[in-house]
């Protein structure tokens, strides 16, 4: 593994960490731009994520007379931390350099670490609404955190590794044997994702009504750049959590070696890949309702029982077989 | 059921408690009837009405000024004449009562009835008449637009308003609280995140749950009632329908009403259809858009897309004929503004077949969506029991068990000619309102070929006599929300001297209160959807 640390793997890295923040807000463009053809509406260009981020940039950052300094700070280190743990997955090359000094336990950490500067912004300046996000935020990640675990380990054992390259070498190399345990850890990680990024049916990122809000009432508070940073950081969650269910589950196309074409093939095999990913989200979005605040432990415990159930496979039946 | 069947067991029963009862003269505010109390009669004689089960339908103050007086009173100077309604079985009773504008004190209603809290407040604050043993002291309609002891309904009062300066902020509003370990306090509003009206919310909550919810209204009092002194009826039929203004088309109706009440005025028959198809299409376009709201307040974005575009299709058609998308300042007295060409005839014909056509799959999936299921079902219970206690009509009583309809109860024409069919269910919670809304629509739609059908011929319109001057006018018209109630009192040269309109709103707000008892904080937003209260319909 040392070899791949190499100055030209680190360069590539950096790209990659590069196309993260670039790309995110078209997956969002596109998901949004899908819901509203199922709901028979033309729908905004799949640019307007990257007009809106703009738009915010661009415009005064006013901030509340009772914000502490943690106000200000907690959007850089809500979008440092995401984004630091984006270069940690691999998107278009399984030999990346992150993925070695970085794991998928430190993925975990730095999304948590994220998540608690977060809640803390979302308190500090003391409306109910913050608070309630907050408080609801904690609960939500309280049982999707170990469910996420569970889920990795589930495919850390398989590849006797937590790092994610190993992860998906290994997956790559079992000639697509389909294992029972990769399609619990699929479900789990995948009901997971859904209520780490937000979306419906845990959580709706298009809604204006402030006592539903979990992920947004954090954000209230917020104006110009610093939602701006805020957006983006959400927006990278959500192609994190896309780029790690297509590659680990769906692994075929990714480079394995750091040439121009493979490279050029595996960016053309994410890009298809999030695209269907993003089409599903659009459908389940489209025919499900958000459910009951109380009923997300329901569905967290469910994604927990998958995950579970996917290690128990593992043991049980793919082990020494 | 026979018309006035409880009139003389009431009778009979304040004379047991030897309250002195006159009958007045029955044409002045037809179709109720009309009872004089004394005014230390005015309490007791609610108390017996709740004992007996009547519905309570409003309260209002009516400054008299100081103008000719009836004759038997012993009041000296100027008097403020208050009245409230009662109903059952679709039979209307006034009570009405004098009290000197020196001494106005009268006994509240609010301890039997609940639902009229906030009228008799309201009347307090506007016109000064003070309700003893009312349980809650404190203003309601005033914020700090005038002083305490300023009443703008009386006759000293300018109608253009004391100051043109900015208004202070209503902060010291003593709302009730609850203490406790754990138990915080979320207000929301007055002003909220989607384009609607404003009002606050103050919460008392424990976690998730709800413990208490206190409405402060208000917001958007714009002086309706004083604005109204002195207008032609052209003019209040224009005032009426901006009270509310999704409503429009019935409270123009009601205003209609009352004044060709007090005038004696019969509009023409073709005038009366045209204003049931106008009222009915607001029903309708209402009713969309609510049940599109209501999916998306939980995150069912589809059903809220469909209904959007089936209401704005329809808007559209209510612009082209009709000459607005909310179809206001259609109605005029005596009749309407607007014909009904042969073409109109038949692109509505054409709409009615279109939406019936729309709706059935859309209904279908919102009826029976599981997702969709989960969350409304069994959230926002309203019991029937509240539901009554406080009075509500509309949606939110169909729901709850209270099949009362205006329409059908206490026909007014044209709904003495076509059968109305009026939709209950008893579960009493969002679902409900929902499926009473669905079942509104169908039947309004069927309801608009019925009115086609039998379009009479003739004029749509009849010059409007001059009313007497003390002519007074009841207008009771079954709107998209529930009963409104109009009362108009008319001065010299046909002038408007007094205007009351009252929303079925005033009731469903406090429902809102009650049925959110037991919900968690992020149902709210959906369970005021489904009621829906109006808030410029209160405020006034």
């Amino acid at each position: 593994m040392a070899d791949i640390l190499t100055p030209s793997a680190w360069l590539l890295a950096l790209l990659q960490a590069l196309l993260f923040p670039a790309l995110a807000p078209l997956l969002v463009g596109w998901v949004r731009k899908v819901k509203a053809r199922l709901q028979n509406r033309r729908g905004a260009s799949v640019f307007q994520p990257y007009r809106e981020l703009r738009k915010l940039l661009f415009k005064e950052a006013r901030v509340a007379h009772t914000a502490s300094p943690l106000f200000r700070a907690a959007p850089s280190v809500v979008f440092v931390a995401t984004w630091l743990a984006a270069a940690t997955v691999p998107l278009l090359t399984i030999d990346l350099p992150t993925a070695v000094v970085a794991d998928i336990i430190v993925l975990v950490g730095l999304l948590a670490l994220a998540r608690v500067f977060l809640a803390l912004a979302g308190m500090d300046v003391g409306t109910a609404f913050g608070g309630m996000g907050a408080s609801r935020e904690m609960m939500i990640s309280a049982l999707a955190e170990p469910a996420m675990l569970m889920a990795v380990f589930t495919l850390a054992m398989t590849a006797h590794s937590t790092n994610l390259g190993s992860v998906i070498a290994h997956h790559l190399g079992d000639a697509f044997v389909l294992r029972p345990s990769y399609l619990f850890a699929f479900a789990g990680l995948t009901l997971v994702a859904l209520a780490e990024t937000g979306r419906i049916p845990v959580d709706n990122p298009t809604t204006h009504l402030e006592l539903t809000m979990v992920h947004e009432a954090m954000v209230l508070e917020y104006s110009g750049r610093h939602l701006a940073l805020m957006e983006l950081a959400a927006q990278i969650k959500l192609l994190l959590y896309g780029v790690l269910v297509a590659n680990i589950f769906f692994p075929w196309g990714i480079a394995t070696d750091p040439t121009p074409v493979s490279l050029a093939i595996g960016f053309g095999a994410i890009l298809l890949k999030l695209a269907l990913l993003g089409a599903a989200l659009a459908v389940a979005e489209t025919v499900l309702a958000k459910m009951r605040l109380f009923r997300v432990p329901a569905f967290l415990n469910l994604a927990l029982l998958l995950s579970l159930l996917g290690l128990l496979s593992h043991v049980i039946l793919e082990v020494g077989a | 059921m026979s018309r006035f069947d409880w009139l003389s067991e009431y009778l009979a029963r304040l004379e047991d408690d030897h309250l002195i009862a006159r009958h007045g003269d029955n044409r002045a505010l037809a179709p109720a009837h009309r009872l004089e109390l004394d005014a230390e009669d005015w309490g007791p004689a609610g108390r017996i009405a709740a004992a007996m089960g009547l519905r309570h339908a409003g309260v209002w103050a009516d400054p008299l000024g100081p103008g000719p007086m009836e004759s038997d009173t012993e009041i000296e100077g100027p008097a403020i004449r208050v009245q409230a309604c009662l109903e059952q079985g679709g039979d209307y009773l006034i009570l009405q009562t004098l009290v000197s504008q020196a001494r106005p004190v009268l006994g509240s209603h609010t301890p039997a009835y609940p639902g009229v809290d906030r009228l008799e407040r309201h009347a307090q604050d506007l016109t000064g008449v003070r309700f003893l043993r009312h349980p809650d002291e404190r203003r309601w309609t005033r914020h700090q637009a005038w002083s305490a002891d300023d009443y703008p309904l009386r006759a000293d009062f300018p109608i253009e308003g004391r100051s043109a300066g900015r208004t202070p902020a209503d902060v010291d509003y003593p709302f009730t609280r609850i203490q406790g370990s754990g138990v915080y306090e979320i207000p929301v509003g007055p002003v909220h995140a989607g384009i609607i009206e404003p009002g606050h919310f103050r919460f008392q909550a424990a976690g998730e749950d709800v413990l208490r919810l206190e409405e402060r209204l208000g917001y958007v009092h714009r002086g309706i009632e004083k604005i109204a002194v002195g207008r032609d009826p052209q003019g209040l039929i224009r005032l009426a329908g901006r009270v509310s203004g999704d409503s429009t088309v019935a409270y123009a109706w009601a205003a209609a009403q009352a004044m060709e009440r007090a005038a004696g005025c019969a509009p023409p028959p073709r005038a009366t259809s045209l204003r049931a198809l106008l009222a009915e299409r607001e029903r309708i376009a209402n009713h969309l858009g609510d049940i599109g709201a209501i999916c998306n307040d939980v995150g069912f974005a589809f059903a809220h897309v469909q209904c959007a575009r089936l209401r704005e299709q329809w808007q559209r058609r209510s612009a082209a004929l009709f000459g607005h998308r909310l179809m206001m300042d259609t109605l005029v007295p005596g009749g309407v503004a607007y014909g009904l060409s042969e073409t109109g005839f038949r692109e509505l014909r054409l709409d009615h077949a279109a939406l019936h056509k729309t709706i059935e799959p859309l209904f279908d999936v919102i009826d029976d969506h599981p997702s969709l299921d989960d969350r409304l079902i069994g959230t926002g219970i309203l019991a029937q029991a509240d539901a009554r206690a406080l009075g509500c009509t509309g949606y939110v009583g169909k729901a709850s068990g209270l099949d009362f309809d205006v329409r059908r109860d206490s026909p007014y024409a044209p709904y003495d000619q076509v059968r109305v069919e009026v939709p209950e269910e008893t579960a009493g919670d969002v679902a409900a309102r929902v499926r009473v809304r669905m079942k509104e629509v169908r039947a309004s739609l069927w309801m608009l070929d019925r009115l086609l059908d039998a379009l009479p011929e003739g004029e749509i319109a009849v010059p409007f006599p001059r009313p007497e001057e003390g002519a007074m006018g009841l207008g009771l018209i079954e709107g998209w929300r529930g009963e409104i109630l109009c009362f108009v009192r008319f001065a010299e040269e046909g002038r408007i001297a007094r205007y009351f309109p009252r929303d079925p709103s005033w009731f469903t707000w406090p429902a809102l209160e009650r049925l959110i008892h037991g919900n968690i904080v992020p149902d709210f937003p959906v369970c005021n959807k489904s009621v829906n209260g109006s808030y410029a319909g209160v405020d006034l």
